[in-house]
């Protein structure tokens, strides 16, 4: 049994059982962040906070959804939307922050891309955030199947055909997976099952392993500089916060933090309130029907790059070209050859890599929501393999990359 | 300076990224149809002032309206209950007490005439062919064909509600309600679902619509949708330009041309917002307050960050 | 470490917002737990008093709960004693007894035994007479009586008539 002393105060008597003064130094007051960082560097808290917008709103709209494919849609919207006291609300907001989290993940990761900030020590905070963008990408497919509308049922359907495997016929294993021959009852149930236990719990674990990949590397900072944190800390401790080139987490970075969250709000609720079509698409507002094809079926807009490579080719190559699209970003750090973690912009050819591959996802985009016809399946097939093209390209580009 | 350059890059890719997918797609994916604002320029103008005495003796003599359209308000039930119709005429004749609110008047005068040609489904009764429209046209009395029929339209506008009175119930259940279910607002097209106390009644209810249905299947081709989520669904715009002139959006349906007047248009469209998206209303209420509160809590936040960072600097 | 005053009162200040919000969003949460419409409006039974048989009890439902509905014959409403003729409902020319078809002891549901014209709750032994009124422990109370009004002859529960109101005020149901 440790040696305890009477306690002074509550303060104190919390403190010789759980450490808290140890927990809030290292976490939080003399948790060190470099200064020379811009707005950017706030997207990780606003994902956090959209994160939390996402549970307490689902929580709300899991007290009064029905998970059975005869009463789904109506429980979402007649129930949820014009009985519930709020109801709306809560649905608006989970609709809403379920396609901006998108926006910001794909902000959050390029911005990762732009200053290096998945080499040299930083390889598994990279990795965890890419398996976090997948479990957030099923938990999105997986939230979208809930409603039951036409979208809901016929991306469910065309997704899980591609687990057959194009010639390989694998027709078993889509049977298995959907628990049926068409996605009905079983499908809903056990993806209703993912999206609000399995899911979440393994994002909840991969947020904190991705937080834990970040303490021993330190935050990356806008000119990618090593720094000495131990020395720039002792010098903020001492009293020269203004010549330190490091910032504690609480209250100087959060104190930012809040400050871009509180703007992004604005524009958050504004789209919550006003301007949510984009985010629920009309298409969805029919009911599931199994026997009827809707004229356009299109995923969520986050996924429309992924799509649009599946799309030009004949269904073996598009397959391969879809498999080798969800895991080559993973590769990053690897594929990567060149030992300069700084801006792109100090970093030769790399620099027109990046532009280059972030217009290329933004042409995917685009056309893999146009009809495949005419101009945009062209449009499109280029897109496609310059795609291919440019992560090919990359170990030779940063292979013979200058030191900087 | 060099975080204003940075949040122009990421608003300009933003915004680009929204305009391809959204707007453009949308415009790429489905044509717009300009609104002729129920002016209905394919039907001829009504030149005859109408004398709602002389219709009244139209409509319940030569019209031989009667024989199949009840009139509530002017006491004259339907000689026929609506399940028994709809399996007989394959349609359920409408109640004519509040037709000449919701219809247009030149629209009512040609469905007098030529029933076919007003609701727009010629393609599905030809006369050629020898298919026969449930609705026989009225050829005349005797006198001016188009003096009778402005009568007969006189008549009905002179028994239906006052245009204020026109609710958005009375508009959705006359103009659409004997086809178009609406479930949220329990409307079957029999009737609103009545409370029963025992299953048996409850069920014998749904076996009613379920056999209404059937002979409107047989009717149309089709079971017409329930319209509960329209609003949302297909938005008003296209809900507006759909009930003018169905055809401009499904090419050789068998939904007839509707004929409301705009009033109604617009009643039935509040009718649909009821169902369909209830809450509007306060959803506009707590948005403002939302919205006021959002820039009160950027504005300390930023008053806090500025402290903070005072001796950071 | 310590904050400046300055910088303490601004964070406190943002704070407090915070709390605000917080404060709203919480009574959204509030809110969206509450009992649906459909549910409130559900809450009315109707009862057409002409259906029932002397002596037969009949079980309704109201809010999700039994109601017995009891008709008496001519020699019950003959035996009547002061108190039993408080919990007594008259209709026209016929008295009823109708509760919640609930034990006032734990809630199991007691059975009536027309013969003997007595209710029993098998859970624990307690007995009421034909009026509701408890014969024999452990229950503490009568029968509950629900809110009712008479609307010619039918009974509405779950609105509240004058004969409910003197019920309640003789304290002969809660």
């Amino acid at each position: 049994m440790a040696h305890f002393e009477k306690a002074t105060s509550v303060h104190d008597w919390l403190n010789q059982r759980l450490g808290i003064d140890t927990v809030r130094r290292v976490m939080a007051t003399e948790y060190w962040i470099p200064k020379n960082i811009n707005f950017l560097w706030a997207m990780g808290m606003v994902l956090a906070i959209t994160f939390a917008l996402l549970l307490v709103s689902g929580i709300f709209l899991l007290m009064y959804y029905q998970p059975n494919v005869a009463t789904a849609f109506d429980s979402v919207n007649y129930t949820i939307m014009t009985e519930v006291e709020f109801g709306w609300l809560w649905r608006h907001i989970h609709g809403v922050a379920a396609s901006v989290v998108f926006l910001i993940i794909y902000i959050h990761m390029f911005t990762g891309i732009y200053y290096g900030s998945y080499k040299k020590g930083r390889e598994m905070i990279w990795i965890s955030g890419m398996l976090l963008f997948v479990t957030f990408s099923a938990e999105a497919f997986s939230g979208y199947m809930l409603p039951w509308g036409q979208m809901s049922y016929w991306a469910g359907m065309v997704i899980t055909n591609l687990f057959a495997g194009g010639s390989l016929h694998a027709d078993g294993l889509v049977e298995w997976i959907r628990g049926d021959y068409v996605p009905a009852q079983a499908f809903l149930t056990r993806f209703f099952m993912l999206h609000v236990l399995l899911l979440p719990l393994a994002i909840l674990g991969l947020i904190g392993l991705h937080f834990g990949a970040l303490r021993i590397p330190h935050v990356n900072n806008q000119d990618g500089e090593e720094i000495d944190f131990e020395a720039e800390a002792a010098k903020y401790k001492a009293g020269d916060k203004a010549g330190s080139k490091v910032i504690a987490f609480v209250n100087d970075f959060l104190s930012k933090d809040m400050m871009v969250v509180a703007i992004y709000l604005i524009f958050f609720f504004y789209l919550v309130f006003y301007h949510y079509n984009f985010a629920m698409d009309p298409v969805n507002f029919d009911p599931a029907d199994g026997l009827k094809t809707p004229a356009h079926i299109y995923p969520e807009w986050y996924f429309l790059w992924s799509y649009e490579i599946l799309r030009p080719f004949s269904t073996d190559i598009g397959l391969i070209a879809f498999a080798f699209a969800q895991v080559i970003f993973v590769l990053l750090p690897f594929l990567d050859r060149s030992p300069n973690a700084v801006p792109a912009s100090r970093r030769g050819f790399f620099q027109i890599w990046f532009w280059l591959m972030l217009i290329d996802m933004i042409v995917l985009t685009a056309m893999g929501k146009l009809p495949p016809e005419g101009i945009f399946s062209t449009i499109g097939l280029y897109a496609a393999l310059a795609f291919i093209g440019l992560w090919i390209a990359l170990p030779i580009i940063t292979m013979f990359e200058k030191k900087a | 300076m060099k975080e204003l350059l940075i949040l122009v890059v990421v608003t300009i890719f933003t915004l680009a990224t929204y305009y391809l997918v959204e707007p453009f797609a949308h415009s790429q994916m489905h044509k717009h149809v300009e609104s002729e604002h129920f002016a209905y320029s394919d039907l001829p103008e009504l030149t005859k002032t109408g004398d709602a005495a002389r219709g009244a003796e139209l409509v319940m003599g030569a019209g031989a309206c009667l024989g199949c359209h009840g009139m509530e308000v002017a006491g004259m039930p339907a000689p026929m209950d609506a399940v028994t119709a709809a399996a007989s005429y394959g349609v359920n004749p409408p109640d004519l007490s509040n037709a000449g609110a919701v219809y247009d008047a030149k629209f009512l005068a040609e469905l007098i005439k030529n029933p076919a040609h007003a609701l727009m489904v010629e393609h599905k009764f030809d006369m050629e062919k020898g298919q026969m429209h449930p609705m026989v046209a009225f050829y005349g009395a005797g006198g001016d064909l188009d003096q009778e029929v402005a009568d007969m339209v006189a008549y009905l506008q002179s028994i239906a509600v006052k245009p204020e009175e026109l609710t958005p119930a009375i508009a959705y259940e006359t103009a659409c309600g004997r086809c178009h279910a609406n479930r949220y607002d329990e409307w079957t097209q029999i009737g609103t679902t009545p409370k029963f106390k025992y299953e048996k009644e409850d069920l014998a209810f749904q076996i009613k619509v379920l056999e209404y249905q059937d002979s409107l299947v047989k009717y149309m081709g089709t079971l017409p949708p329930d319209l509960s989520i329209y609003i949302r669904s297909r938005g008003e715009h296209y809900i507006e330009t759909f009930m003018e002139n169905p055809q401009n959006y499904l090419k050789g349906t068998a939904m007839p041309r509707v004929g409301v007047n705009k009033h109604a248009a617009e009643q039935v469209i509040e009718y649909l917002k009821d169902s369909g998206d209830a809450k509007r209303h306060e959803r506009e209420e707590v948005a403002k307050y939302v919205m006021i509160f959002m820039v009160i809590f950027a504005i300390f936040a930023i008053l806090w960050k500025k402290q903070v960072w005072r001796d950071l600097h | 470490m310590k904050n400046s005053s300055r910088r303490g009162f601004m964070g406190k200040a943002f704070g407090a917002v915070a709390g605000v919000g917080a404060v709203a969003a919480l009574y959204a949460m509030k809110k969206t737990w509450d009992p649906l419409p459909s549910v409130k409006a559900a809450g009315f039974t109707t009862l057409d008093m002409s259906a029932y048989k002397e002596n037969e009890l009949v079980t309704e439902k109201w809010r999700g709960k039994p109601i017995f509905v009891l008709k008496y014959t001519p020699d019950m409403m003959a035996q009547l004693t002061e108190k039993q003729k408080e919990r007594t409902i008259t209709i026209g020319d016929a008295d009823y007894m109708v509760t919640l078809g609930l034990c006032t002891h734990l809630g199991c549901i007691p059975s009536y035994n027309a013969d003997e014209k007595g209710f029993l709750c098998a859970c624990h032994g307690g007995t009421y007479d034909f009026t509701g009124d408890v014969t024999k422990l452990p229950p503490p109370r009568g029968l509950d009586i629900p809110p009712f009004k008479i609307d010619g002859n039918t009974l509405v529960l779950g609105e509240v008539g004058p004969e409910y109101t003197k019920m309640k005020e003789t304290g002969i149901t809660l």
